[in-house]
């Protein structure tokens, strides 16, 4: 077996019995990845010289007992709208294509506090809107399960550099979905924490009220230990909660009995191909032979829940994007004479169309005229999502729905319908609006061999027991072992 | 719901953006399906809910006004697309 395909527990229990070091890690990834890009894509900026450089350095920090962290001399693939020191952060933007941020995200400072290695920013939807990373300026990812499919998105490109081994795991960004959705496209376990739980200081921002950065790994128990490294207070971002850190690998406990589950119709309604949701009531068989206690249960306004996503998500996005100006970075245009012009023509030729298309939604439904009917209504949509959720926490402590409707694709097949684009994320927006936490786990393949995900929704702060729910299920079932991505062209 | 062009070309212009012909009628055409699509929250009973600020409950949450020093000028205008005696440059306004 080679390195490159071992989860990072299983990297780390063998650092620490010292039958390999971090370069052989690194090296093993980056061989894989001089293999494997050319057909994926996933990566915007390679730094794998610089990650074997690092390698040696962390080396001879754990040889002479400088650094006694688990973490030291793990590679890791990082999304690129994650601010990054002396290394470019593009959003996959023609806008920002040149930018270097002059700082390190919180959640970036804590990567390299641990002396983590980092072999590159990975690709994803431009300024993290879209659910295919096909509207990347750069590059379209492909799918490792079958190149012609798209991975999903917006974090395309970090899971499917996770999904082909090219990177142990990831961290992506989720604001819509745009964790879950390409995880379960790619066959791989992707975590949204709680609104609060994870610094966004250094996440270019999309909807601030709705991004949260997270974990994408091969496994559950890789996403208990990313997370417990990039959770924490940080006094430079004013929404990060200041609460109790703790130690989320103490949830991976192999028990659901007794565990309430609960099943919202309006996640299996007619929209949902038939082979997920067979796939789903499987998952829901599992976890009762298992001993937990699975009911129906109903989410009402769930059938509104996207149209409110997109109304908040394109209102904020079109505030947050009013920065790139061309003034103090980023693109600015060639053809101006005064400062209006530089201002609107660095924006028309600086962003793609995807992100002009909801920077107009956005002012649209924040115009004079608009705003009660739109955005004040939608905020009142978002207490009602809310409330509901609420009510079904008193029952349930996880709710189980599809991570997407359908699988993975084909590349092409909807970037040119925006609204069949957007209807993708059905399944996971709630969690957004609601600020909850949510997972995807592979549970299976369809009849053409591509992955298919599940979605455990836990309420604020209980990664712990969705963790649980999750590991349970990986625990008592193979898919890593029998499901493997064969990369077919 | 319907939209019309002369509204596309306002909001482009609220938006600092400017839209060529082919994506004005392309905008038309989407924002139209779009617009349908989100003005069905007004299908939500929501009376008596108040508006939701966010994801939390967090408020107004304050903290010192004290200044700290970021130190590297230089590299706070390394991504100036132009610059002058430390300073981001601009086109003369008046």
């Amino acid at each position: 077996m080679e390195l490159y395909e071992l989860t990072v527990h299983e990297l780390m229990d063998k650092l620490e019995n010292k039958e390999i070091t971090v370069t052989d890690i690194t090296k093993s990834y980056v061989d894989r990845i001089n293999e494997k890009e050319k057909d994926v894509d996933a990566f915007v900026t390679l730094t794998t010289d610089e990650a074997l450089s690092k390698a040696k350095v962390v080396e001879e920090k754990i040889k002479n007992g400088e650094t006694k962290s688990k973490y030291s001399g793990i590679p890791i693939g990082i999304k690129d709208n994650i601010c990054t020191k002396g290394v470019k952060t593009t959003c996959a933007s023609r806008m920002l294509e040149n930018f270097v941020a002059p700082y390190d995200a919180t959640v970036m400072d804590k990567i390299n506090n641990e002396n983590m290695i980092m072999l590159g920013k990975l690709n994803m939807d431009e300024f993290a809107m879209g659910a295919s990373t096909e509207y990347s300026y750069f590059k379209k990812t492909k799918n490792p399960w079958d190149l012609n499919r798209v991975p999903g998105g917006s974090s395309g490109g970090s899971a499917a550099a996770v999904a082909s081994n090219m990177v142990p795991w990831a961290l992506g960004s989720d604001t819509g979905g745009s964790i879950r959705q390409p995880s379960s496209f790619c066959g791989v376990v992707g975590l949204k924490p709680t609104y609060g739980l994870v610094s966004r200081y250094g996440l270019v921002a999309f909807a601030s009220s709705l991004d949260q950065i997270g974990p994408i790994t091969k496994d559950v128990t890789d996403s208990a230990l990313l997370l417990n490294l990039i959770t924490g207070h940080d006094s430079k971002d004013t929404t990060s909660l200041d609460i109790e850190k703790k130690d989320y690998t103490k949830a991976l406990v192999n028990d659901v009995k007794g565990l309430k589950i609960g099943l919202p119709k309006e996640y299996f309604g007619d929209g949902i191909n038939p082979e997920v949701k067979k796939a789903i009531m499987d998952v829901a068989k599992k976890y009762e032979e298992m001993g937990a206690i699975v009911e129906d249960c109903s989410m009402e306004v769930t059938d509104y829940a996207l149209a409110t996503y997109y109304i908040i998500a394109c209102a904020e996005a079109s505030s947050n994007l009013g920065r790139f100006d061309g003034i103090r970075y980023g693109y600015r245009t060639k053809n101006f004479e005064n400062l209006k012009d530089i201002y609107i023509n660095s924006r028309s030729e600086g962003f793609g169309e995807e992100v002009k298309r909801r920077i107009m939604l956005g002012t649209y439904v924040l115009s004079s005229g608009y705003y009660d009917a739109y955005y004040k209504k939608a905020q009142k949509v978002r207490t009602v999502v809310k409330n509901e959720f609420d009510k079904l926490f008193s029952k349930y402590d996880v709710l189980l729905t599809p991570t997407s409707p359908t699988v993975a694709f084909n590349i092409g097949t909807r970037s040119n319908n925006p609204l069949e684009m957007y209807l993708a994320d059905i399944c996971t927006v709630s969690v957004n609006i609601g600020g909850l936490p949510g997972i995807s786990v592979p549970c299976t393949t369809n009849s053409e061999g591509m992955p298919i995900g599940f979605q455990l929704i836990g309420n604020h702060f209980s990664e712990d027991t969705i963790l649980r729910a999750a590991y349970t299920y990986e625990q008592n079932t193979n898919f890593r072992e029998e499901n493997k991505p064969t990369f077919k062209k | 719901m319907n939209i019309s062009r002369e509204e596309i070309i306002h909001i482009a212009k609220l938006a600092n953006l400017k839209l060529t012909e082919e994506e004005i009628e392309k905008t038309l055409y989407n924002m139209k399906d779009i617009l349908n699509f989100a003005n069905t929250v007004n299908n939500v009973n929501t009376d008596g809910v108040d508006e939701s600020i966010g994801a939390t409950e967090n408020y107004n949450v304050f903290r010192k006004d004290e200044i700290k020093e970021f130190g590297d000028r230089d590299i706070l205008l390394s991504n100036a697309p132009e610059q002058e005696d430390g300073m981001f440059k601009i086109p003369k306004v008046i």
